[in-house]
């Protein structure tokens, strides 16, 4: 088998299998060195190094300059230190560097939006909303005198307020 | 707290005390937190490591626990200290080491519960468990974590879930391990068919030390690698399964081991105890493989006057740090292949074991 980058056999193979879907990328060593995915010695993995290298993958050509000078106005973190280092600066990085990031949480997790666990003040804070969204629909309702769906929105709200 | 007082100690993971424990050494789920409106560690300053160990050590100090926690401030501590509680798996080497400024882990007797703080995550629970237990690791960890959550603001996000320093973690930020003892695929060198089973879903193989460790003595660590788009129940019951199938594997091999080639398997066994009373230098190496071949043995029977829990205090008590402690010296080289030998030969002879 040949490196994907030069015609030298590939004798690098990273295998990552997800939801039973298989990717599979053959490199030889030296261009595998050179993109810092093997250590020298028997050292850990690079973890950053494979981050970026996965990362400059999904980027693809376009777009590639403006998202590295990209900034947090929080932590001051910038998009191309990220990519260096592997590490996020503060929660917020999480929306100022969506657009990049989602690509990315793609890669390695197959997936860009959480399942499980959501913290009990949040959960209560989210069903407050629901709850102020649902009361202005019912208000709508009763304007536009379409007096079924107010009384099932009515039953809703209802139910809701019991379950709290 | 005086560290010492843990060296005679054996953590309740390492008992064997648990479910599956022929195959199953322990169970390790760890949670990855971090307070809203703060910049993640590695970006903080050291005012703002500083306020926040303050706050959170506070809060998991002052925690209702049945079993209570000790804190311990980790950049007070000596390196050999640092690495004595690597050895006991109650900080990470991250913790240890890597990290700078004020940090720290609160620890409770059993050994079981780990708090780390300012670790690559402002807060790293984790929860250990003898045998394969994962349903009652997550039980326990999930409930700290609810009282944390009571008194602090996580650093959470509609979509993303748990925000993380590396976005590896984020989402549920729940990474679960459990180490196996898989010495019959190994001689029957069937260890790589057994993982292909793990291919089915995403999981990951590692050494006993975690990341970047070597497989030593047959001892795995499996775990889940995907934490975004999967419930914590859905990722530990996908890990069950797998381990499931595994131990199957295992348990077929140490039967047909015993069915077909008892005696060379008496043999191997009696040459690991042999060695262990009689070497005069041991590295850590030799010492696990050995210590393996002892473990299977305990388990078929071939050795009687060996405590399964025995085997897994000399694993822990030839670690550099803990021998260290032991004979109360620095040693290092050939000093500690030589104490280690000295202190393996004199547990097992203090045993008379012998092989059936």
């Amino acid at each position: 088998m040949k490196c994907q980058f030069c015609d030298n056999p590939a004798t690098v193979h990273l295998t990552d299998i997800i939801n039973k879907k298989k990717r599979e990328v053959h490199l030889c060593e030296a261009c595998a060195k050179a993109n810092d995915l093997i250590p020298e010695a028997q050292q850990e993995l690079n973890v950053p190094a494979l981050l970026q290298f996965l990362v400059g993958q999904t980027k693809g050509g376009k777009g590639k300059g403006e998202s590295a000078d990209l900034a947090c106005p929080h932590c001051g973190m910038k998009y191309a230190q990220f990519r260096a280092q592997g590490r996020l600066g503060c929660p917020a990085d999480y929306e100022i560097f969506r657009a990049a990031l989602e690509p990315l949480l793609e890669r390695i997790h197959r997936s860009v939006r959480h399942e499980g666990k959501t913290p009990r003040g949040f959960q209560a804070k989210r069903q407050e909303l629901d709850l102020a969204e649902l009361q202005e629909q019912l208000k709508a309702a009763i304007h536009d005198e379409k007096y079924e769906e107010a009384a099932r929105l009515r039953d809703l709200i209802r139910s809701l307020r019991t379950v709290e | 707290m005086n560290l010492d007082r843990l060296l005679p100690k054996l953590g309740e993971w390492l008992r064997s005390t648990g479910p599956e424990s022929d195959v199953v050494v322990s169970t390790r789920i760890r949670l990855a937190r971090n307070l809203a409106d703060h910049p993640f560690t590695s970006r903080a300053t050291l005012h703002q490591k500083t306020e926040i160990e303050a706050k959170l050590r506070d809060c998991v100090t002052r925690l209702e626990l049945e079993n209570p926690l000790s804190y311990i401030e980790i950049s007070h501590l000596e390196p050999l200290e640092r690495q004595f509680l690597v050895e006991r798996q109650l900080i990470s080497r991250e913790l240890a080491n890597v990290m700078e400024g004020p940090r720290g882990a609160a620890f409770d007797e059993r050994e079981s519960v780990s708090l780390m703080i300012n670790e690559e995550d402002q807060l790293r629970l984790q929860v250990l468990r003898s045998g394969l237990a994962l349903e009652s690791a997550w039980d326990e960890i999930n409930h700290i974590d609810d009282l944390i959550e009571a008194k602090l603001t996580y650093a959470f996000h509609e979509q993303f879930g748990y925000l993380t320093a590396c976005p590896t973690n984020v989402g549920t930020g729940m990474r679960a391990s459990v180490m196996l003892h898989l010495p019959a695929l190994g001689l029957t060198k069937q260890i790589e068919k057994a993982f292909k089973a793990l291919q089915k879903i995403n999981l990951v193989v590692r050494g006993l030390y975690g990341e970047g460790s070597r497989a030593s003595g047959d001892f795995y660590q499996i775990s889940n690698q995907v934490t975004l788009g999967k419930s914590e129940a859905s990722a530990l019951a996908d890990i069950r399964e797998v381990i499931t199938e595994i131990m199957r594997y295992e348990r077929l091999a140490r039967s047909a081991l015993v069915r077909e080639n008892r005696k060379s398997l008496h043999d191997r066994v009696a040459r690991a105890v042999g060695t262990l009373q009689s070497a005069t230098m041991m590295t850590s190496e030799e010492t696990m493989e050995l210590l393996s071949s002892v473990r299977l043995g305990i388990d078929l029977k071939l050795l009687d006057e060996v405590p399964l829990p025995l085997v897994n205090e000399l694993f822990l008590h030839s670690q550099p740090a803990h021998l260290q402690k032991l004979m109360g010296e620095p040693l290092d080289g050939e000093a500690r292949n030589a104490a280690r030998a000295r202190y393996l030969r004199s547990r097992l002879r203090e045993l008379g074991a012998s092989t059936n």
